[in-house]
């Protein structure tokens, strides 16, 4: 029996006014979709938390239009000053409702509240501070002058960060001019739709943002819309190939945002204590559930033992359990689809001789729940070491030179991110010079700000998010 | 450990000053209620090491003191005594009158807070606080030397001290707020333990600023990774600036995360204060009765 076993702080639901069922988001009003409704549920407890109408081809159609119209009319033409007003209001009502927010994230996707109260829902009202900057700025955005917007928006986001995603995506999309149709994960779409009440509270112009929600078939409609030009999607690489297919040989602009493979790499000389709590970070943080995860550790052979040593005593300490508890640092996983996956490529690890080891903690009975798991003994010829598992689980390397480093932290289909922990500057930049991937960090891990931007190499995806970077993708230079 | 003493402590991992505070502030978030919160009030007044190290003190402020860390809450016979009072050398006999052997006696000697007197004269200081009844001694490295790198020189007078202090216990002051960067206190903290520290200590109280919770976290992280190179267990006391029981359980938190629960203990970890104790005992007044008091149900030092 522990000493120190504290009691629960359970976060309150009473916050959230949960409705039985919602609509569409279509040109500033909420409508019933054609489709079959579906059920969205809390991964936590498996209890059913909504209804939420499912969009088929003509609602698609309806909000596609609707994005038009307030394209052409009033969105299109207003001035950036005007347009910067509104994302201001949209980032300041965010940040006044955000308790509310990261109650009703955690409750639809099973993040724990820290994270969604302290990570997600702050840099959501961040984004939008940001690109509120930026709507009277575009001429100094490295395009020319003048640069114009494309004009509607497809957005196609997924269920690790539903309310983050969209803030990345409908914040650019909104200040560089454009209209944007967007849909919400078919398990996470509540925080989507929350945020269109925030438009309406901020008197938006009707059409401006609109939500659909479903499921692929939904996003299938939207993406192929021929009245959309433009397409952004993060989401699994196989669904990404599929978008892209859909697009090829129309004037479309894409962006994707697609998986990863990170490779979080520990010299020698690292911060030992701060690169544990960099790996646990890197894997640990939204149960896994992140593109540029640290997925595969790669540690240096001479500390490797003691490495493992610290973080298996430090995986200890994680308490995982009711996400709404304030003391939970691992929550659930998002749907029992998921964590059948997450078992199944674990599986292959025992299956090729890797050796397992999960952190002694105790699994609720109802809901969807993996225990935070390192694999040790694995080699680049490990399925773990090469498929992105989107769950809590860490492949453990090893190499003997910075040389083999790079080149087994590269031997990768994917190339979203990497990390590097050594007291050694030169190191930390040669490495970076020569890691294929969209984002270094130095000694951190998981670290995300609006001006920095995102984006991978390879199979991870092709154009940038945040920073002038992901605005040049809403925007066409003037010629 | 003459020649390789320097080369040992070079090898010692570094610490990166944004990551340390990260996660100081993070366990600092631990939201802590009720029945925990209670346990954790308790452990922290018996974790008191009463203090008053003032030029102007008296014996008969001292034993007032002292009479205070017997019963911190007189209305309340089961609020727990405090650790230990902590003192001047000649003020320690005062303290042993009143407080008998129920209670650790602490002395600060070696030319505190200053350290800035000939070892001779430290001894001295050490020798004369433990024939007076203290059974814990808290002496005060020489910066000057740590700073200077002569790091041997800082080793050799932990030796001697300890070896003055006899059967007391051996607290080693860093003051971390004069060594200024992070890998100065592990290094600091690891020299102190190999040269027979029973505690680690952070702050005269004296030097701004005193202890803090990353600074507290890194030496609980150096006394865990001593323990597990040597088996040998260190003690870690943060003092100065702790005021609030909101704080000191902050610190327990940090204690059972990183250094792990067998250091949640009095022989084990330390709180160096004088205004905290009676924040404590307010807070578990409200939480026995309801209601919060004033500073007027809880007596003066």
């Amino acid at each position: 029996m522990p000493k120190f076993e504290y009691a629960p702080a359970p976060e309150s639901r009473s916050i959230v006014d949960l409705q039985a069922s919602y609509g569409l988001f279509v040109d500033g009003e909420f409508t019933d979709g054609g489709g079959t409704a579906f059920k969205t549920v809390n991964p936590a407890t498996e209890e059913v938390l909504a209804e939420v109408a499912e969009a088929n081809e003509d609602d698609v159609d309806r909000a596609v239009r609707a994005a038009r119209r307030a394209y052409d009319r009033v969105w299109g033409p207003m001035p950036g000053r005007e347009r910067a007003k509104y994302l201001f209001r949209i980032a300041r009502i965010l940040a006044e409702r955000s308790r509310e927010f990261a109650v009703l994230e955690t409750l639809d996707n099973g993040k724990p509240i820290k994270e969604s109260r302290d990570v997600d829902v702050p840099l959501v009202s961040q984004w939008f501070f940001y690109h509120a900057g930026w709507a009277d700025k575009l001429d100094h955005a490295g395009l020319g002058p003048n640069p114009q917007p494309l004009g509607v928006a497809a957005q196609v986001i997924p269920w690790n960060f539903p309310l983050l995603m969209l803030a990345w995506k409908v914040a650019p999309a909104l200040a560089a001019g454009n209209t944007v149709v967007l849909k919400p994960a078919e398990t996470t779409p509540l925080t989507a739709l929350l945020f269109a009440d925030v438009c309406r509270q901020a008197e938006l112009p009707a059409g401006v943002v609109n939500i659909v929600t479903g499921a692929g078939e939904t996003g299938r409609h939207l993406v192929s819309h021929p009245d959309v030009n433009k397409v952004a999607f993060t989401g699994s690489t196989p669904v990404g190939r599929e978008i892209a297919r859909a697009v090829a040989g129309t004037d479309k602009r894409l962006t994707l945002e697609l998986g990863g493979k990170a490779a979080n790499i520990v010299f020698d000389d690292a911060p030992m204590d701060q690169a544990v709590e960099g790996i646990v970070r890197g894997i640990f943080f939204n149960q896994g559930h992140v593109c540029c995860a640290g997925s595969r550790l790669l540690v240096q052979e001479s500390v490797a033992e003691e490495v493992l040593d610290r973080l298996k005593t430090r995986m200890a300490t994680l308490r995982l359990g009711d996400p709404l508890d304030k003391n939970t640092d691992v929550g659930a996983i998002n749907s029992a689809e998921q964590l059948g996956r997450i078992r199944d490529l674990a599986a292959t690890g025992d299956d090729e001789g890797a050796d397992r080891w999960s952190a002694p903690c105790e699994l609720p009975e109802r809901g969807y729940w993996y225990a935070p798991t390192i694999f040790t003994g694995v080699t680049q010829a490990h399925r773990i070491a090469r498929e992105e598992i989107f769950g809590p689980v860490l492949s453990v390397l090893t190499f003997r030179t910075p040389a083999e480093a790079i080149e087994k932290a590269n031997n990768t289909p994917y190339g979203l991110s990497a990390g590097v922990w050594t007291e050694k500057g030169s190191r930390i930049l040669a490495m970076a010079d020569q890691l294929r991937a969209g984002v270094v960090w130095a000694n951190t891990f998981n670290q995300f700000d609006p001006a920095s931007p995102f984006g991978g190499y390879k199979e991870s995806g092709y154009g940038r998010e945040g920073g002038r970077h992901g605005l040049s993708s809403y925007l066409e230079a003037s010629r | 450990m003459s020649t390789s003493l320097k080369a040992g402590l070079d090898r010692l991992p570094g610490v990166d000053q944004v990551g340390l505070e990260a996660r100081a502030a993070q366990l600092g978030t631990r939201s802590i209620k009720t029945t925990s919160k209670q346990w954790a009030i308790d452990l922290a007044i018996s974790m008191v090491d009463l203090t008053t190290l003032e030029g102007a003190d008296t014996p008969g402020k001292v034993r007032a003191l002292a009479t205070k860390a017997l019963r911190p809450d007189p209305t309340d016979p089961s609020c727990p005594a405090a650790a230990a009072v902590c003192v001047y050398p000649d003020m320690v006999p005062f303290v042993r009158e009143v407080v008998g052997d129920r209670l650790h006696v602490a002395a600060v000697a070696t030319a505190f807070p200053s350290g800035r007197a000939p070892i001779e004269v430290k001894l001295a200081d050490t020798a004369a606080a433990v024939a007076a009844g203290a059974d814990e001694i808290d002496m005060v490295i020489d910066r000057g030397a740590f700073l200077s790198g002569d790091l041997e020189k800082v080793h050799e007078q932990i030796v001697a001290v300890k070896e003055a202090s006899g059967s007391a216990h051996l607290k080693v002051i860093l003051e971390t707020g004069e060594l200024q960067t992070y890998d100065n206190i592990r290094r600091a903290s690891w020299l102190a333990m190999d040269a027979g520290a029973d505690f680690i200590k952070t702050s005269t109280g004296k030097v701004q600023p005193a202890a803090t919770l990353p600074t507290t976290l890194l030496m609980l992280e150096a006394v865990r990774d001593y323990r597990i190179a040597t088996g040998r267990q260190v003690g870690v006391k943060p003092a100065g600036g702790i005021r609030t029981s909101k704080d000191a359980i902050k610190y327990l938190v940090v204690v059972n995360e990183v250094a792990g629960e067998d250091w949640l203990d009095p022989d084990w970890f330390r709180f160096g204060a004088s205004s905290l104790l009676n924040d404590l005992l307010m807070q578990r007044q409200k939480m026995l009765t309801g209601r919060y008091s004033g500073p007027d149900y809880v007596t003066l030092d």
